[in-house]
C-alpha cells in the first residue's frame, strides 16, 4: 500500500521525491543549519526517499522536534548535533562527530546564513562584520574540513545554500550579497579543486524563497515556496548536477540580464 | 475614553504586510489584520503571547473556517502553518503527538501507508489538527465516533500567562474542555494527541442510494446507523419540503492490496464572474447531479480521497462564488422538530437562492466533547449561499427564526452574521466557557456574538 503524498498546492514535487531511486547516491546526508527555513524542507523530502541524515543546528529543543519529524516521515536514522556553526571554535567537534557518527556520509549540505536589514550592517560594524562571518567566513571554515575528507575519500558531494544577491552588488542588500558572492567564489574554486579526486561541488542560488529570513521583507508573499526549491535542491543533490542551480529556475535569466547592464546604469538602480 | 481612542487608532492603523492573504474560506466578510506572526517553532510562541496586546491574538491554521471566527480584524493572527511536525507516534496503541499546525492531509500522506487513518474527518483534508480541535469538528461517521475532540487524549496549549500548559480530561479538565471547541479563544495549542484508528488499507466499500422525501431520508439514515460507520447525504434544496436526494453510506474495505493513486484536480485560478452561479444554473447543475448520482446507485469501491473530500478535487473551490464570497449556513434541529425542517426547507426553495452544495446528516447522541461543540442529536443541514448582500442576509435571517423556534443551533465555524441572541440560544452556558478564554485572545466572532452582552 503506497499512497502518493499530497500537499496544499504543489502537484509535481511529492510525486518525484517519493519515487526513490535504490542506486541514488544520496543516502548519508550531512545538513548544516538544519532548522532554517530551506533545509526543513529539503529534509522532508530527504527523509520521505528513507535517507539517513546527521542534522546540526543551535537548539537543542527545535532539534529534538526535528528529529522525531523526520524519523516518522521515513528517515532511516536521524542524528541531531547542537553547536553554533558560526563560531569557527566548534567546528573541530563537530567535523569530528561527523566522522565518528556518520561515516561513509555521501553528501554535504551547507544551508544556514542570516541576513540583517542592510541599514544596520551599513551603521555598524559589528553587525556587518557578524554578516559576513556566518555567511562566508564559518562557511568557508566548516566547508573546508568536509572538503578535505570527502576529497581524500574521492568520493561524496558537497552542496551550499549562497544567494542570487551574490551575483551582483545592489545598492539594498550589497552587504549579505558581498558575503554570499564570496561564498559562491570560493565553491567555484573549490568545484575545481575537487574535480580531480570525483567530489561534486554543487552551487545552490536560490531567488527569494518564503521562509522565516524574509518574513519581513515587504513582497514575502509573491516569493517562492521553500517545498518547489527545496524539490529543486534534492533533485540536484540526487544527479549531483548542476555545478551552479537556480532556483527557481527563472532567477538563471534573471540574473543573466541583471549581470549584463553596464555599470553607469547600474549604479543608478535603487533595487 | 482613551481606550476607545486606541482601539480607533488601531482600527486605523496601516494593515500589516500580506493581511490580505488571510481570509476566511467563504471569502466574507473580509478584514484588515495589524500584524502576522508566523512562529515556526514552538519556543517562540511564548515571547509572542507575552507581548501582545489584550484581545490582540488569534490562532489561524488553513484558513477553512467560513465566517470571521478565524479572523480578528484591527489584530493580529499567529499563523501557526509552520508548526507542523509529527513529534511522536506509538505504534502499538496508534496514538500520534504533532504540532497543530499539521494538516489532516499530511497525517493520512505519512500514517495511512502504515494501516492507520483518521479518527474522524470533515470533508476537507486541508485543516489544521489545530483547527479541528478549536472547532470540534465532525465527520460522517458522528453517528459512532462523536467528534474529533473526542478523539484527543492530551495537549499542550500555550497560554500568556501561564506559559505551556497541558491539559487532558484528568489534567486541567476545565481547560481541556474549553479548548475543544474553543475557537482559538483559550490561547495556541503547542502540540496534541490523537488517537488514530487502523484500517486495512485506502478503500472504502460505499453505496449510494436516491431519496426522494424527507422521511425516505430519517428511514436510510436509521437503517445504516447500526451497519454504517459513515453516513451523508447530499440534497437538492430546490425541491422544497419534499426534496430528493442521494444518501451516501460506507465503511472501510477489507481490501489493502490495490494502491490507491492521488489524482491531483484543477484549480481554480481567479474568482469567477457573479452573475454565472444563478437559480437556473444552478437548479440545472442539481438536476444533473442528481441523474448522475441515482444512476450509479449501487455499492462501489472508492478511493478515501473521492469518499472524504470530493471537494478537495478542485483546489479554491471557493472561488466559484466570486468576489463577494458567500455564506454558508450550518443549522442542527432536534428530531422533535421535524416540521421545523420542513419549514426551513420550504423558505430556502421559495427563495430561489439555493446552492449546489446542501449537505444533510443525522447526529449521534455522543456527549460533546468540548464546552462550545457544536454536534447535538438532531439533524443537520449544510447549504452555502453566494453574497447577494441585503436579500441573503435577509434569508439567512429568516432561517434564524425557524432555528431558534425550534431549539436548534448554528454552527461557529461556519458563520459570519449570527445574532447575539441566536448565539446564547445555540449555547446558552457560554459564560461558563468566559473564565477559560486567555485574555490575549480574541476573534472578529467572539467580539460579534459576546461584545454586546
Amino acid at each position: 500500500m503506497n499512497t502518493q503524498p499530497i500537499s496544499d498546492d504543489l502537484t509535481s514535487m511529492p510525486k518525484a521525491a517519493s519515487v526513490a531511486k535504490q542506486s541514488s547516491a544520496l543516502n548519508k546526508v550531512v545538513i548544516l543549519g538544519a532548522t532554517s527555513g530551506i533545509a526543513l524542507e529539503v529534509e522532508r523530502q530527504l527523509a520521505q526517499r528513507g535517507c539517513e541524515l546527521l542534522l546540526v543546528a543551535r537548539s537543542q529543543q527545535r532539534l529534538a522536534a526535528l528529529e522525531s519529524d523526520l524519523r516518522l516521515r521515513g528517515a532511516r536514522q536521524v542524528l541531531a548535533y547542537s553547536a553554533d556553526l558560526s563560531a569557527i571554535a566548534h567546528h573541530a567537534a563537530i567535523f569530528d562527530f561527523v566522522r565518528r557518527s556518520f561515516s561513509g556520509y555521501d553528501t554535504v549540505l551547507l544551508a544556514y546564513g542570516s541576513m540583517h536589514e542592510q541599514k544596520e550592517s551599513e551603521a555598524s560594524v559589528d553587525t556587518l562584520l557578524e554578516e559576513i562571518n556566518v555567511n562566508y567566513v564559518s562557511a568557508a571554515a566548516i566547508l573546508t574540513l568536509f572538503a578535505a575528507d570527502l576529497e581524500q575519500r574521492g568520493t561524496g558531494c558537497i552542496a551550499a545554500i549562497t544567494s542570487v544577491a551574490g551575483d551582483r552588488g545592489r545598492r539594498s542588500n550589497y552587504i549579505y550579497g558581498s558575503a554570499k558572492g564570496a561564498l559562491s567564489l570560493y565553491l567555484q574554486g573549490l568545484r575545481g579543486r575537487l574535480h580531480p579526486a570525483g567530489v561534486k561541488v554543487i552551487t545552490i542560488k536560490p531567488g527569494p524563497v518564503q521562509t522565516p529570513m524574509t518574513d519581513p521583507m515587504p513582497n514575502a508573499a509573491r516569493f517562492a515556496d521553500p517545498k518547489l526549491v527545496a524539490h529543486d535542491i534534492v533533485r540536484a543533490l540526487d544527479q549531483r548536477r548542476p555545478d551552479v542551480l537556480y532556483t527557481p529556475k527563472i532567477w538563471r535569466y534573471v540574473m543573466a540580464a541583471v549581470e549584463h547592464v553596464p555599470e553607469p546604469i547600474f549604479k543608478r538602480l535603487s533595487f | 475614553m482613551p481606550f476607545q481612542a486606541a482601539a480607533a487608532a488601531r482600527e486605523r492603523r496601516s494593515p500589516a504586510p500580506h493581511s490580505d492573504l488571510y481570509v476566511s474560506w467563504g471569502r466574507y466578510p473580509r478584514a484588515t489584520h495589524s500584524g502576522i506572526h508566523k512562529p515556526a517553532w514552538n519556543d517562540e510562541v511564548g515571547p509572542i503571547l507575552q507581548t501582545a496586546d489584550a484581545g490582540g491574538l488569534l490562532p489561524y491554521g488553513l484558513g477553512r473556517s467560513y465566517g470571521d471566527s478565524c479572523l480578528n480584524a484591527g489584530h493580529e493572527l499567529v499563523d501557526c502553518r509552520r508548526l507542523n511536525r509529527f513529534l511522536a507516534f506509538e505504534e502499538q496503541s496508534g496514538i500520534l503527538r504533532c504540532e497543530s499546525g499539521v494538516s489532516l492531509a499530511e497525517i493520512i500522506d505519512v500514517f495511512l501507508p502504515k494501516g492507520w487513518f483518521l479518527p474522524v474527518t470533515p470533508g476537507t483534508q486541508f485543516v489544521t489538527v489545530g483547527g479541528a480541535i478549536a472547532n470540534d469538528v465532525h465527520g460522517k461517521n458522528h453517528h459512532c465516533a462523536g467528534t474529533f475532540g473526542a478523539h484527543v487524549h492530551q495537549l499542550g496549549l500555550h497560554r500568556s500567562c501561564d506559559g505551556l500548559v497541558v491539559c487532558s480530561p484528568d489534567e486541567n479538565p476545565r481547560l481541556f474542555r474549553a479548548t475543544i471547541g474553543g475557537l482559538g479563544l483559550t490561547g495556541v495549542i503547542a502540540w496534541a494527541d490523537i488517537q488514530l484508528r487502523r484500517v486495512a488499507g485506502p478503500w472504502i466499500d460505499a453505496q449510494l442510494l436516491p431519496f426522494q422525501s424527507l422521511s425516505a431520508f430519517l428511514d436510510l439514515s436509521r437503517e445504516s446507523d447500526g451497519r454504517f460507520e459513515y453516513t451523508v447525504a447530499w440534497l437538492d434544496c430546490f425541491a422544497g419540503k419534499n426534496p430528493r436526494g442521494i444518501f451516501f453510506r460506507g465503511n472501510h474495505s477489507n481490501e489493502s492490496a490495490a494502491p490507491l493513486r492521488r489524482k491531483h484536480g484543477p484549480k481554480l485560478p481567479f474568482s469567477l464572474p457573479t452573475w454565472l452561479l444563478n437559480r437556473y444554473t444552478v437548479k440545472a447543475f442539481n438536476s444533473v447531479y442528481y441523474r448522475v448520482h441515482a444512476a450509479k446507485s449501487g455499492t462501489t469501491r472508492v478511493g478515501y480521497d473521492s469518499f472524504f473530500y470530493p471537494l478537495d478535487s478542485v483546489r479554491q473551490w471557493n472561488l466559484l462564488y466570486g468576489k463577494r464570497g458567500f455564506l454558508q449556513y450550518q443549522c442542527v434541529i432536534p428530531e422533535s422538530h421535524i416540521d421545523a425542517f420542513e419549514e426551513l426547507l420550504d423558505r430556502i426553495a421559495r427563495s430561489g437562492m439555493g446552492s449546489f452544495l446542501g449537505v444533510l446528516k443525522q447526529f449521534g447522541a455522543a456527549p460533546p466533547a468540548g464546552t462550545l461543540s457544536f454536534p447535538r442529536p438532531g439533524l443537520t443541514l449544510a447549504l452555502d449561499f453566494a453574497m447577494r448582500g441585503k436579500k441573503t442576509l435577509a434569508l439567512l435571517r429568516s432561517l434564524d427564526e425557524v432555528v431558534l423556534a425550534s431549539g436548534g443551533a448554528l454552527y461557529p465555524a461556519k458563520d459570519a452574521r449570527m445574532s447575539p441572541v441566536l448565539f446564547e440560544a445555540s449555547f446558552p452556558h457560554w459564560r461558563s466557557f468566559v473564565p477559560c478564554i486567555d485574555p490575549k485572545m480574541s476573534s472578529s466572532f467572539w467580539r460579534r456574538v459576546t461584545e454586546a452582552q
